[in-house]
């Protein structure tokens, strides 16, 4: 068994390269070593933030805009929504961001972005490219009319939605990306049918190909190496394009700060988030799960999923749901397949 | 170069002559013909190194305005009534980032029940949101009014909204003169951003501000619109010069020798106006008008020089306060803080109900007499109010009063209480 299965909350060390597959940069060619390896990082985002001790958030977004930053030789601006990490990073009178940034509204930053963009496209300046980011509030409820419209246009922006199921910063309530039984300020575990509904979802990923945009990824902070190659690869392409990344939110899930990679780790393992990648409206990749664990593992170390685990038949029922959700996109995506197929 | 053209085309070739870089658009009557008109513009290319784009509402309209102004690209959209409400909070946004997008508000009332008419609620709805508001009276002012916004706009780094009213001016073909593009360029420089996006000198822009600063960035929105009240008689000045014609300014003054009633109005009613009281100066009445050309800043210090003389003055608006009754008046009392004078509230025109030359004619010559009460409706139907009032006691449930004037109106008045 790896280390991971061993993991128990009071273990003080962890290496995390061990037993996950995860191989060194030493061993890897140059060209494939990740963006936070190279001594030319260009840290968009400086320490000093004010994000909460293991916000996923914050780590995603540095390894997202300084691959990005990379990509585009230094010539990137920023549009952020309205949330966290708008707050945490620009406390007045300080700032942590090393490049252009903006910041208008909740939910409006697709359309500040394709303004941007616009912008340089009228001056000649398409070489300065643009990226809009937001959390999964700003991306899939109050401004999804606007990435909507971003992508229809297929406006040469890049979207990066960092995902951790609910409006945190407001004070964990409940959004269209809260995932079924969450307890969250508005939905708490009361009555019935505790946290929140079982409703369809709003797959924004899913949603995004439906526009079939030139790219479309979903990361997630435990494999940051793939995160940065997806934002690599999505400023290969001009038009619209959308990268979704699973954070986990610490305060709101009621999770160990030590534990954010785990946690992630685990959603992938489990099937309820899978990572692919889409172009022109078509899967043409997905990461294979090596070593699939129940949704129990993951949903157990969260707080927000507590009242599933008193062992009543509303617990036993939910648990069962969401492992068929697990269940659907292990099939959806074919991440059980051998996984020899996807070694480069 | 003289045309005969719609105020919608007049204000689309004129805001090309000013070179813009940007244009995004959201199509709600009655601004529509305005930016159809830019798209064509840029379409055919006669528009160059400009991007139009259409988006899917103008909360998305203003807010690429707000990106594409950040990145230093000359902006401009136009939008009417509910889409200006529809974009409020970016409208507020774009003045509290100080951004000098220019935007068309082709005045129409606000909904419910829904009218597409003119009148002055939507503007009045966003007065306090820190833009630059501007009146035109003809699609001459309203056209020339473009020219001056965007050099305002830049001059202080604000917004600048140029409100026109809708199907009354925005649909009228009228004679106007269009301005060549080499004598546009000698008026209007090239923009230079105040603050830019630029990768070489990395700002952020839209950050956190709080107690320890928040009343001191409100206050210089104040000072810049302070700044305003100097430079938009400067910019009129230096367009007079260089076109030859007036328009723009503060306040427009017509007929005010010796008047001792004078009325205040703003936008194209003015004209309409200005009539009746040619008619009344040759009976020997001594009556004159302001026109508001800049309604925010709002001009007090000019408005109370002209009117501090007056025995009474007529605030004729196209819009009130619900529950409380004008909102230009309450603005004019104010400037006339301790003027011994006689200011009456008249709301008229709202939701495109003409206002007639008899109307204004029987109206003035009350307030002269002594008739007119504090907070008049003009051509108010008093017996359709007083009737669905009695509904309305008659049965809890009496039903949505749009539905029950419209039927009113359809069986003649007393018939609609059976």
């Amino acid at each position: 068994m790896s280390q991971i299965d061993e993991f128990t909350p009071e273990q003080k060390v962890k290496f995390y390269q061990k037993g996950t597959f995860t191989v060194g940069n030493r061993l890897v060619d140059p060209e494939n070593r990740g963006v936070q390896a190279s001594m030319d990082r260009s840290n968009a985002i400086t320490s000093g933030h004010r994000a909460c001790q293991g916000c996923g958030e914050a780590l995603g977004a540095r390894y997202a805009i300084d691959a990005a930053m990379r990509a585009a030789n230094g010539k990137l601006m920023a549009v952020n929504a309205t949330g966290c990490l708008e707050v945490f990073t620009t406390p007045y009178p300080e700032t942590s961001w090393q490049i252009p940034w903006l910041h208008s509204l909740f939910g409006n930053a697709p359309a500040v972005a394709t303004g941007v963009a616009a912008a340089m496209r009228a001056k000649g300046r398409e070489d300065t490219r643009v990226v809009a980011q937001g959390g999964d509030g700003s991306t899939v409820d109050i401004g999804f009319g606007c990435l909507s419209g971003m992508f229809e246009r297929n406006d040469d922006v890049l979207y990066i939605c960092y995902d951790n199921e609910a409006y945190m910063n407001t004070g964990v309530q409940r959004s269209g990306a809260t995932p079924p039984t969450a307890r969250t300020a508005t939905t708490m575990p009361l009555g019935d049918s505790p946290g929140n509904v079982f409703g369809t979802g709003k797959n924004l990923p899913l949603i995004a190909m439906a526009h079939r945009i030139p790219y479309v990824a979903t990361a997630a902070v435990s494999d940051l190496h793939d995160l940065e190659r997806k934002v690599t690869k999505a400023m290969e392409y001009r038009g619209a394009r959308y990268i979704h990344i699973y954070v986990p939110c610490p305060l709101g899930w009621g999770t160990k700060s030590a534990d954010t990679i785990h946690i992630s780790r685990l959603v992938t393992r489990c099937g309820l988030f899978p990572l692919f990648e889409a172009e022109g409206g078509r899967v043409t990749a997905s990461v294979p799960i090596r070593q699939q664990v129940p949704v129990e593992e993951y949903l157990k170390p969260q707080r927000r999923f507590a009242h599933l685990f008193k062992g009543d038949e509303y617990g036993r029922q939910s648990i069962a749901r969401l492992q068929a959700m697990a269940d659907e996109n292990i099939r959806q995506f074919n991440l059980l397949r051998e996984h020899e197929e996807t070694l480069p | 170069m003289l045309k005969q053209i719609e105020g919608s085309h007049a204000v689309a070739e004129t805001v090309a002559l000013c070179r813009p870089e940007v244009i995004c658009a959201y199509p709600i009557s009655p601004q529509t013909h305005i930016v159809e008109a830019c798209g064509e513009l840029v379409k055919s290319g006669q528009l160059e190194n400009c991007e139009f784009l259409n988006v899917e509402s103008e909360f998305a309209a203003l807010s690429v305005g707000i990106g594409s102004s950040a990145a230093g690209a000359r902006t401009y959209t136009a939008t009417a009534s509910q889409g200006l409400l529809f974009m409020a909070e970016a409208v507020y946004n774009a003045a509290g980032l100080g951004l000098p997008i220019v935007m068309t508000l082709a005045n129409r009332a606000i909904g419910a029940p829904i009218n597409i008419w003119n009148d002055h609620t939507d503007a009045m709805a966003m007065r306090d949101s820190g833009w630059i508001q501007l009146f035109a009276e003809t699609n001459q002012e309203a056209a020339d009014l473009h020219v001056q916004a965007f050099k305002i706009a830049e001059r202080l780094s604000c917004p600048v909204m140029v409100c026109m009213d809708g199907f009354i001016l925005t649909h009228a073909y009228e004679r106007v003169d269009i301005p060549d593009q080499a004598t546009v360029d000698a008026f209007l420089p090239p923009f230079e951003p105040r603050q830019v996006m630029d990768p070489a000198k990395p700002y952020s822009i839209g950050a956190m501000v709080g107690p320890e600063a928040f009343t001191e960035v409100r206050y210089l929105a104040h000072e810049k619109q302070l700044q305003a009240l100097e430079v938009i008689p400067e910019v009129a000045g230096e367009f007079q010069t260089v076109f030859g014609r007036e328009a723009g300014g503060l306040i427009h003054e017509y007929r005010l020798e010796d008047a001792e009633t004078i009325v205040v109005t703003m936008g194209s009613v003015a004209g309409t106006v200005k009539d009746v009281v040619d008619t009344m100066r040759e009976a020997g009445v001594a009556i004159g008008v302001v026109s508001i050309c800049s309604f925010r800043p709002f001009p007090s210090a000019a408005l109370r020089r002209v009117l501090s003389g007056a025995q009474r003055i007529l605030v004729l608006e196209k819009g009130f306060a619900v529950g409380f009754g004008g909102i230009v008046a309450t603005n004019v009392r104010m400037a006339l803080q301790g003027v011994d004078t006689h200011v009456h509230t008249v709301i008229a025109g709202l939701g495109g109900r003409s206002i007639t030359q008899p109307s204004l004619h029987g109206l003035f010559a009350s307030a002269i007499a002594g008739e007119l009460e504090d907070l008049h409706f003009l051509d108010l139907n008093r017996e359709m109010v007083e009737r669905e009032l009695a509904r309305q006691r008659e049965s809890i449930t009496s039903g949505p009063i749009a539905e029950n004037l419209i039927r009113d109106i359809a069986r003649g008045g007393d018939a609609a209480r059976a």
